[in-house]
């Protein structure tokens, strides 16, 4: 165990030296989208006289390194700064949104990871039945729809008729069981997005296992079918699945952007999408070390895991 | 009933098509390929003769489709009826017609995305997982990085550099799409590259690329089989994704991805106009991922 | 259910420069023989609106509102000097009445008593002053200042009086106070706290959330006793139009802007909402760079203005909701509008015959568009394309990201497409963007007669002379102007049945001017 220790550790401060790097690539990338915070500020009825004014009074005649430079001393004292355009603390303008996008993000996780490995694991052990070619067919029908579109079906069919709403408006006083219902169907929406992607590697991890001769040897003793797939063929395809899951749980932090839209859902995308096309940086940053935080810790998670489970990769030569 | 009636159509073409094109593949196949379609499931049938089919109208678009791409032939949204089989979307263009040229614009532009994404991915995830140590650990602490760096703001950024073409698109689309394939060819290389064959073949001297060609990837085969099927499918998505920033294909460049877009408000009310764009995706995806799941299991060497 | 109201564009600005106390003994003049037929409104209920708009940047600062989000919401907080009232009347406001010196460069302001503001005090002339010159200065960054900056000096005299002195005549001035940037706000130490949601409207906030809603309730000193009839406000920020009609069609939101055209037909046979649309100066349009070629000939420019079918865009692209334009900025609903003038039509014979004027043959010309220029924009660029191959012109439809579309491509590219809320008058509207020099001169026309004519205008006080001289201002922008403009697009909103409007609806802006809060009750 010493050794996924050592990778653990070794990886967190890479995964701090990621988020480095990735805080100067994204402050250089704002920097580099035509347009800065004082003219997307103004928009249209900006005039050069407001322009000059307004860039003086956000600081932003200084150059691009001594900014970096003042938001990194910043963030080392733990202090993200003030979000320019909206002159509220980031971490005010963050902290709730970000609670939000958590939620949902649990919320269709605990929905869609165990419906979708279940559902994988029964089409490997009925495959080629109906059931597997049906739930298949279902499944890719529904990630072939965009995430808007599947969110206007699901409003359609369950909004329309008054079982669920189609607005989600939190506020302080909303309890825990109101919270579930009124993100029932985004987190829906997630659900039918992301299981496809888990349930076919999972079905593809189990399948491409099943000839080994190892488990043509628990056949043979007799097993059920069932305990060859769950005891012998799932464990040694959960590298793959775990790196799937990992994946499509990265995106339900940080790509929910279009459910957050059409569900009025008060998340960190729609903070993001306004943050970039306003140019302010600050947010920007703040928010893109929040999701590379999750991609990081989610591969790290998912490393380890595979390593774990495949005791080979614990001993390297 | 009407759905109980569709369901038993599309059942019944699902049938008819497949009998047919598993009949027609016997009989066209070499003589010695013949065992391959001999046992071929009724789905992996079906799936193929749709991508033929797909392949065949993109080709043929400006031969099949009744009208020009861009054409505007009448009043907007007509129903559906000779002389606009599928009726016509908001300003007047014929839906056929824009079905067709979209199938030859959008499935030609997954492709080669796609394609390009597992090259890229796949080889250097294997490379990887082979190699280890520090070229490992580089590789994949930038591909977290790349992984990391919101999509909104590394499209915005690299469409912004490149300027707004296909080409652009294709790349764009590409890298994102690429960092992915390399997370889990790499996850399934690491498995196989601990294997004994590997070991023995690494101490016959041969190198990485004859390694990773002749090794590694047959094995690994099966989970990138089933991924590309997925990937194929996202890049349609992703083009859709892309319009909606007011990125995607140059207008009137018809794809399918923004025809559901452009129509989509209108199932909300019950119409089925933005099924139509959306069908197409989704028939394309289950037929190509009925074949791979036909190659999965043949890779997979089950006999039942 | 569709109520077309076209604003009442027939009305005469009667006698505002001479007294503008005749206008403001009742806060809406109803036109002459309109049926009075609704009910009385009555008082009560929470008016919930969902919005299209809606960011995290919206703030209270006067400077930078520019969505109708935050314009309704000022609406609610503010008065302002004056009103423009649903039929495209002035009427005063904060401002009870106003005098023009007789070259209309110093106006007399007298400010109406015993109005308070939700934090208690009344407002004075020091606050109109403080309100004023938040916007003046070289430091100001607000939107407005191009509007105040004709002021040299304001000063007052008395509490209830304030004079302002122009550098040039301007017989709108007065209108240009209505304008949504310039709220009379409460002075602090001479300038007003542009944090401060305080003012003296008729809601007071309860709570703000930047991007996602709005609460308030009734200010219960509200000077004017027959608006403002709801409890209280509930704001929305629903930026997905399916969102946004689902929030009305199930009842959670009482009243939506902007309804998707595509499915406003289907929505309209809903019988417990109603759909509302009202023609104003909402504008859509191309400029082009007049200074370079092949847009410096105005033979090109008459070429591109007939090579387009301006009722096949109204009719597909605003699915009819909205009129044909005439290359010509003013609304059909604005006083001095001329409705005379020869119409651009849809021509490819003539469009081929001012190309040959021009010297050519056939044309090749790109056409940037983005749905942040306009909705509908890159549509509207396909179908001009469509029909302009007729007459030997190739235009190429370059689609531009809706980021940063305003700094990058908007003036910054020969041709693409833009948009216009519209202004109250003439003046204003062809200062803001056709003028010499204006800032915001989109297509960079200059045309030594139109400008000598604007000044004219400008400072003239004789209503028959200043109608000819935009007359032939517009007959001017129509035939040499470098802007086309296929369409007049409607405001379009959902109401739920619940709600009562008044018989004649605000053209101006959105949702009745932006004053919806406070002319609308609930049935």
């Amino acid at each position: 165990m010493t050794e996924i220790w050592r990778m653990i550790s070794q990886r967190l401060l890479l995964g701090v030296l990621t988020l480095f790097i990735i805080s100067v690539v994204i402050f250089g990338a704002t920097e580099l989208l035509p347009g800065d915070l004082a003219r997307e500020l103004l928009g249209q009825s900006a005039t050069p006289e407001t322009l000059a004014a307004l860039r003086e009074q956000l600081g932003l005649n200084e150059s691009a390194p001594v900014r970096y430079w003042n938001w990194l001393t910043g963030v080392m004292q733990g202090d993200f700064g003030m979000s320019m355009a909206t002159k509220m603390p980031i971490s005010e303008l963050v902290g709730t949104r970000l609670g939000n996008t958590l939620f949902l993000a649990f919320y269709a996780a605990a929905l869609a990871v165990p419906f979708s490995l279940l559902l994988g694991v029964l089409a490997a052990l009925w495959r080629n039945s109906i059931f597997d070619r049906a739930s298949n067919a279902l499944a890719l029908t529904a990630i072939s729809f965009p995430e808007f579109f599947v969110a206007y079906i699901l409003i359609l069919w369950l909004s329309q008729s008054g079982l669920f709403p189609s607005m989600v408006r939190i506020t302080d006083t909303t309890s825990m069981g109101e919270r579930l219902y009124m993100a029932f169907l985004p987190a829906l929406t997630l659900t039918l997005v992301v299981t496809a992607h888990m349930m076919r590697m999972t079905r593809a991890a189990i399948i491409n296992l099943l000839a080994s001769p190892y488990i043509e040897m628990a056949r043979l003793k007799g097993m059920s079918p069932m305990r060859v797939v769950l005891r012998h063929a799932v464990p040694n395809a959960l590298s793959p699945i775990i790196n799937v899951v990992a994946l499509n749980l990265a995106y339900l932090i940080t790509g929910v952007v279009v459910v957050e839209v059409v569900f009025v859902y008060p998340g960190l995308g729609q903070l993001m999408i306004d943050a970039v096309s306003n140019r302010d940086i600050a947010v920007v940053q703040a928010i893109a070390l929040i999701f590379a935080a999750a991609y990081v810790l989610l591969n790290l998670l998912a490393d380890v895991l595979s390593t774990i489970t495949n005791p080979r990769l614990m001993h390297r030569k | 009933m009407t759905v109980v009636l569709s369901i038993l159509v599309a059942l019944g073409i699902f049938f008819v098509v497949g009998l047919a094109s598993r009949a027609g593949l016997r009989s066209l196949a070499p003589a010695h390929h013949k065992p391959t379609y001999r046992d071929m499931p009724l789905t992996a049938s079906f799936g193929l003769a749709v991508i033929v089919f797909y392949i065949a109208v993109a080709i043929l678009a400006p031969v099949v489709a009744p009208y020009g791409e861009g054409e505007v032939t009448g009043a907007q949204f007509l129903p559906w009826g000779a002389p606009n089989y599928l009726g016509t979307d908001k300003l007047g263009r014929d839906m056929l017609t824009r079905l067709i040229y979209g199938a030859r614009n959008t499935v030609g532009i997954a492709f080669v995305t796609t394609a390009l994404a597992f090259m890229v991915g796949s080889f250097l995830g294997i490379w990887a997982a082979l190699v280890g140590g520090w070229l490992d650990q580089w590789l994949s602490r930038f591909v977290d990085a790349l992984m990391a760096i919101p999509a909104l703001i590394f499209s915005l950024l690299l469409l912004t550099i490149f300027g707004t073409s296909v080409l652009t698109l294709v790349l764009v689309i590409a890298a994102v799409d690429s960092t992915r394939v390399y997370r889990l060819a790499r996850s399934v290389a690491q498995g196989i590259v601990m294997m004994d064959y590997i070991e023995a073949a690494r101490l016959r001297g041969e190198g990485a690329w004859r390694l990773i060609r002749r090794e590694i990837l047959p094995n690994a085969m099966a989970p990138l089989v089933a991924e590309f099927g997925l990937r194929f499918c996202f890049v349609f998505l992703a083009i859709s994704a892309l319009s909606f920033l007011g990125l995607g294909i140059k207008p009137p460049t018809a794809d399918w991805g923004s025809m559901v877009r452009e129509n989509a408000t209108l199932i909300t009310f019950g119409d089925v106009t933005p099924l139509l764009p959306a069908g197409a995706i989704a028939l394309l995806t289950v037929a190509v991922n009925f074949v791979v799941d036909w190659q999965l299991h043949r890779a997979s060497g089950l006999k039942e | 259910m569709t109520n077309h109201l076209i604003g009442q564009g027939g009305m005469t600005r009667r006698g505002i420069l001479k007294s503008g106390a005749a206008f403001t003994a009742a806060g809406l003049i109803l036109p002459a023989g309109m049926a009075m037929a609704q009910a009385e409104p009555v008082r009560g209920g929470t008016l919930r609106i969902g919005f299209n708009s809606g960011s995290t940047v919206d703030n209270y600062d006067p400077g930078v509102w520019d969505t109708n989000f935050v314009q309704v919401f000022a609406q609610a907080r503010h008065n302002y000097l004056t009103e423009i009232a649903a039929d495209g009347s002035l009427v005063g406001e904060v401002a009870e009445s106003w005098e023009a010196s007789p070259d209309a460069t110093t106006w007399t302001l007298t400010i109406r008593q015993g109005i308070t503001f939700h934090s208690g005090g009344t407002v004075t002339a020091d606050d109109v002053i403080a309100s004023i010159n938040y916007h003046r200065g070289p430091d100001s960054t607000s939107a407005a200042k191009p509007i105040v900056d004709p002021i040299v000096e304001i000063t007052s005299d008395g509490p209830n009086t304030v004079i302002v002195t122009l550098n040039g005549g301007n017989a709108d001035f007065p209108f240009l106070m209505s304008d949504y940037h310039l709220p009379i706000m409460p002075a602090r130490e001479g300038t007003i706290d542009p944090t401060s949601s305080d003012g003296c409207g008729p809601y007071q906030v309860d709570d703000f959330e930047p991007g996602i809603s709005a609460t308030l309730s009734r200010h219960s000193g509200y000077w004017k006793t027959d608006r403002a009839h709801f409890d209280g406000l509930l704001l929305l920020a629903i930026p997905d139009p399916v969102a946004r009609q689902n929030a009305l069609l199930t009842g959670e939101v009482d009243v939506i802007n902007q309804l998707d055209l595509t499915t406003v037909s289907l929505m309209d046979r809903n019988p417990s909402i109603r759909v509302i649309s009202v023609t104003g100066n909402q504008h859509f349009c191309f400029p082009m760079d007049t200074r370079a070629g092949p847009f410096n000939d105005n033979n090109v420019r008459l070429a591109l203005k007939h090579a387009l079918d301006r009722q096949e865009m109204v009719d597909k692209i605003l699915d009819g909701y909205g009129t044909v334009g005439n290359d010509n900025p003013i609304g059909p609903t604005q006083k001095y509008y001329a409705d005379d003038l020869p119409v651009n039509s849809y021509d490819p014979d003539k469009a081929k015959f001012y190309l040959n004027e021009a010297g050519l043959t056939s044309l090749d010309v790109s056409l940037w568009v983005a749905e942040a220029g306009f909705t509908g924009a890159t549509d509207s660029g396909s179908l001009y394309a469509e029909r302009a191959a007729a007459a030997d012109i190739n235009i190429t439809v370059e689609r531009a990201p809706n980021d940063g579309y305003w700094s990058n491509v908007w003036m910054a590219k020969p041709w693409a497409a833009s948009y216009w809320g519209g202004r109250a008058t003439c003046d204003w509207m062809f200062s803001t963007a056709y003028a010499s020099g204006a800032p915001w001169n989109e297509s960079y026309w200059e045309n030594e007669r139109f400008n000598t004519l604007l000044l004219q205008g400008r400072s003239e006080l004789d209503e028959a002379i200043r109608g000819e001289v935009y007359h032939e201002m517009q007959t001017i922008v129509s035939k040499e102007g470098g802007t086309v403009i296929p369409m007049f697009a409607s405001f379009v909103m959902g109401v739920s049945n619940a709600v009562a409007t008044p018989d004649v609806v605000g053209a101006n802006w959105d949702l009745d001017g932006f004053r919806c809060v406070e002319r609308w009750w609930f049935a």
